[in-house]
């Protein structure tokens, strides 16, 4: 079985936030909700790198470990979904996730923040595969189609990548040695507990 | 000798297109021009501040956090330390107190009921109590249930039946929240006057409280234990009312780091706060002879007092005396000296 990830080449991220606006798009997501962002780090100075990120799906989630009802789960592809139904949104998977994947719809109400709200790895929910229910709590499954996270099908630099981790590392890998550079696979560590070496 | 060199000239000139043309793709690896020698760097940015931020073009600027792998200790306290503490401060607690009640039993009125009563505690203290004391077990057994509850209640009963119990246990944590920071600071204002530490405490707390033995140390309305309690209340209640207030309304006063702090302090206290007032329970149900009543109809047996208060005792009685046959109604104010 493939173990799904997400890996972001920095060295080609242009900041076009593409995958931004397909992901809003692909999954209705709603108004005030980014379940990815792409952050520009030392922004206007030499050495200025772009991120898209997301949810990386964790090996070891720590959303999962903190979370007091136990509302996510580790498909067999290795992407970490959630249940809407289950969460109470008390906002500890917040707390304990490296990468800030988790969002909630509604903030500082009492303390009703809603159903936490992430990014799926375009793989919906529990529901079943293409319902209208898993569409409308988690938007589209594409996984479930065959195809990969639109983010990184449509990123128009092939910066973003997804699909199983050992070939897109494998990607990666050659594009370095070809270049003859690399910045490094952003967040595998905190994130796999590993590192594309370069 | 022009033929010659009609013919070597192309030649040379083919050599040099087809060196220039070798040379072009593949430069010595020391001229190579690297993007990434200056660029930003990962491990180092993480290094440097444990948290890597930059520019978002989207309106939530909070989101211009890349990465902050600090959540993993907060997680570590979370699922280990904070059962840890948790576990061992409530059960701890209860085990003591059941050895204390197997070992010494019930604190016994040993001098009997004199069937006279005297006011202790008016309608008002008594609402103020027995309102925060509701909230207080609401509030504790909601709270506890996002810590052990996972491991402990969500086996028995299943996923969708604890998470509909903990959504309620939630909206149950969040509104008591308010009438209970309520009681506490009604329960601030109105016993603290009784509650200032004194010499007399040094007294009750040299002969243990009477909590061994027969002995009865003189104390005035409360005693150096009670006085421990309220403490504990007023700081304690209002520590995770503090927390607890920042914690409901995320983000609005601090960053993430203040977040999980906020949730640290909250849960400590919190479970402190319940060993505390398990014993508080203990003493004032099963653990005393007598001392129910001081919360429950509001008077208490007149020998009651003279074993546990003597000092309060004298000065009530010197003021008025007993209930003979009818409580009579008295000021909060004038009851706390």
């Amino acid at each position: 079985m493939a173990r799904m990830k997400f890996l972001c080449d920095a060295d080609r991220c242009i900041e076009c936030n593409a995958c931004v606006t397909a992901c809003k798009n692909e999954h209705e997501v709603p108004w005030g909700i980014n379940r990815r962002r792409v952050v520009t780090i030392a922004d206007g100075k030499p050495g200025e790198r772009s991120v898209s990120m997301a949810c990386m799906h964790c090996t070891d989630a720590p959303c999962a470990a903190v979370c007091p009802v136990n509302c996510f789960y580790t498909t067999a592809d290795g992407v970490v979904l959630h249940s809407k139904d289950l969460c109470i949104g008390c906002g500890y998977c917040f707390y304990a996730c490296p990468f800030g994947a988790p969002q909630y719809p509604k903030v500082g109400n009492f303390g009703s923040r809603g159903k936490m709200d992430k990014c799926t790895y375009c793989a919906g929910g529990p529901e079943a595969d293409g319902s209208k229910e898993e569409y409308e709590k988690y938007g589209a499954n594409r996984l479930a189609e065959g195809k990969l996270p639109l983010c990184a099908e449509m990123c128009s630099t092939k910066s973003l990548l997804a699909g199983d981790g050992e070939i897109i590392a494998q990607i990666y890998k050659e594009r370095v040695l070809k270049r003859g550079y690399g910045s490094g696979a952003w967040g595998w560590k905190t994130a796999y507990r590993e590192t594309i070496e370069s | 000798m022009s033929s010659f060199a009609r013919f070597i000239r192309p030649a040379i000139g083919a050599w040099a297109l087809l060196l220039l043309v070798m040379a072009a793709p593949m430069p010595s690896p020391a001229q190579q021009i690297n993007p990434t020698a200056s660029s930003v760097n990962e491990q180092k940015l993480l290094q440097e501040m444990d948290r890597i931020q930059g520019r978002v073009s989207i309106p939530d600027q909070r989101s211009g956090v890349l990465m902050q792998p600090a959540g993993r200790e907060w997680r570590e306290f979370r699922n280990v330390a904070l059962r840890w503490i948790g576990g061992v401060a409530v059960l701890g607690m209860l085990v003591v107190l059941v050895i204390f009640y197997l070992t010494r039993g019930m604190v016994r009125l040993e001098s009997g009921r004199s069937g006279r009563t005297i006011v202790r505690f008016n309608t008002f203290e008594r609402f103020v109590h027995w309102m925060t004391a509701t909230c207080f077990i609401i509030l504790a057994v909601s709270g506890l249930n996002i810590t052990f509850g996972r491991p402990l209640l969500l086996p028995l009963i299943g996923f969708d039946a604890f998470s509909e119990w903990s959504q309620w246990a939630k909206f149950a944590h969040n509104y008591l929240s308010f009438p209970f920071t309520i009681g506490v600071v009604l329960i601030f204002l109105m016993w603290v006057g009784g509650n200032i530490p004194s010499k007399v405490d040094l007294e009750w707390i040299k002969r243990g409280g009477g909590l061994f033995g027969h002995d009865h140390p003189p104390a005035r309305r409360f005693n150096a234990g009670q006085k421990g309690i309220y403490w504990i209340v007023v700081i304690g209640g209002g520590l995770v009312a503090a927390t607890g207030y920042v914690l409901m309304f995320p983000f609005y006063l601090t960053g993430i780091e203040g977040m999980q702090m906020a949730q640290i302090v909250h849960s400590i206290v919190a479970v402190l706060f319940i060993a505390a007032m398990l014993a508080h329970i203990y003493i004032g149900t099963i653990g005393m002879e007598g001392a129910f009543e001081a919360m429950g109809s509001g008077e208490v047996d007149v020998n009651w007092a003279r074993e546990h208060h003597s000092l309060w005792l004298d000065q009530e009685m010197a003021r008025s005396g007993p209930n003979d046959s009818r409580p009579q109604p008295r000021h909060a104010a004038s009851a706390a000296e």
